[in-house]
């Protein structure tokens, strides 16, 4: 039985805006996301290199860190009883301090798989001043009914 | 050192070519066809997976999944604690230094090796995919193995002349079972002159 509050693949539809998470980005967001994500490379902590080596304007997000604020806003949607399958990234441009990231995200796909497994599929968009930085297509598995759990499964009843 | 990321730098100038850019490149040389579908670099994690970094990395996007915070639900969801599924490729990121190392060691070796190969001093990442299959649990350790998968003909970009390639990591438990597939689309290239 599970008590955790989880959002039911029924509750979803296509067309279904996310509510928005806005986050100031600042030196401190890159440099511990990178360093939570074992990251050393020096783009990712070291301004100078950033600018006279990569030639950006400061240090920017790795991706394993955006993929992690990706997950965050998903399953800040979803409870805990939701189980990511898939995540698609698609880097446009970079998020340095100073920005003002927004998550955003649509129902793009509501479907059950041939396990009985219920899927939703997403498009989550970062934008930086209304410009896409990264998008990203995440198909995550919710419950199809009470007592539905995606993590109880395993091998063929998963497929991601 | 590389400006290799997948927070491109300006990957938009690589967007719109990517694309239909992954095809086989025909007259590939003999030594990098011979790679394709190849299992390289075989290697176990250098340390279990563990909690801590699972909170460091939770608190880095001030995730508060109770999942990862409260051994109740996680008891209840998922039969114990697991790691966020975000995490895989933290498992296998080297250490920065470790007692008798010589060389820098790199996570996705292919990626560098491909543009020492072909020349190329730069590269991006655009696009990665990942597939999340068992979860992964704390004292989990790790395997991973590289593959190419296919690598282009020279290109030309807003961000210069390279080649585009595709490379699999996949990750395996102690128990041999599939815990993820990451896809990374590189692109390795020289500057256009200005």
């Amino acid at each position: 039985m599970i008590t955790a509050p989880a959002l039911m693949l029924a509750d979803a539809h296509v067309g279904d805006e996310i509510a928005p998470l806005s986050y100031e980005v600042t030196a401190t967001t890159v440099v511990l996301g990178a360093l939570a994500s074992r990251d050393w490379r020096p783009m990712h902590h070291d301004h100078d290199f950033a600018v006279n080596r990569n030639g950006t304007r400061d240090i920017f997000l790795n991706t394993p860190n955006q993929a992690a604020w990706f997950e965050r806003y998903v399953t800040d949607w979803t409870g805990p009883a939701g189980r990511l399958g898939r995540m698609k990234f698609r880097m446009k441009g970079s998020v340095f301090p100073g920005d003002t990231m927004v998550l955003s995200g649509v129902v793009e796909g509501v479907d059950t798989d041939t396990t009985g497994c219920g899927w939703i599929t997403l498009l989550v968009t970062l934008t930086v001043d209304g410009e896409t930085k990264t998008d990203c297509s995440v198909r995550v598995a919710v419950p199809t009914l009470p007592g539905d759990n995606p993590w109880s499964r395993r091998r063929d009843r998963w497929q991601p | 050192m590389t400006s290799a990321d997948g927070a491109a730098p300006s990957a938009d100038a690589v967007t719109g070519v990517a694309e239909g850019a992954m095809d086989m490149a025909e007259g590939l040389p003999d030594d990098v066809a011979a790679l394709i579908g190849g299992v390289q670099y075989e290697a176990v994690g250098e340390f279990p997976v563990e909690r801590g970094y699972v909170w460091t990395s939770c608190s880095s996007v001030e995730n508060g999944n109770p999942l990862f915070w409260d051994d109740d639900v996680a008891d209840e969801l998922t039969g114990g604690a697991v790691a966020p599924p975000t995490m895989l490729s933290v498992w296998f990121r080297p250490h920065h230094w470790a007692p008798g190392r010589k060389e820098e060691a790199l996570p996705l070796q292919v990626h560098f090796d491909l543009k020492t190969r072909f020349e190329l001093p730069e590269a991006i990442m655009s696009d990665n995919t990942i597939v999340f299959h068992e979860p992964v649990r704390p004292g989990d350790v790790l395997r991973t193995r590289q593959i190419l998968r296919s690598v282009s003909e020279p290109k030309t970009t807003k961000l210069g002349t390279g080649r585009f390639w595709v490379i699999d990591v996949e990750y395996h438990n102690q128990r041999d079972e599939l815990v993820g597939v990451e896809s990374y689309t590189g692109f390795g290239y020289r500057r256009n002159e200005r």
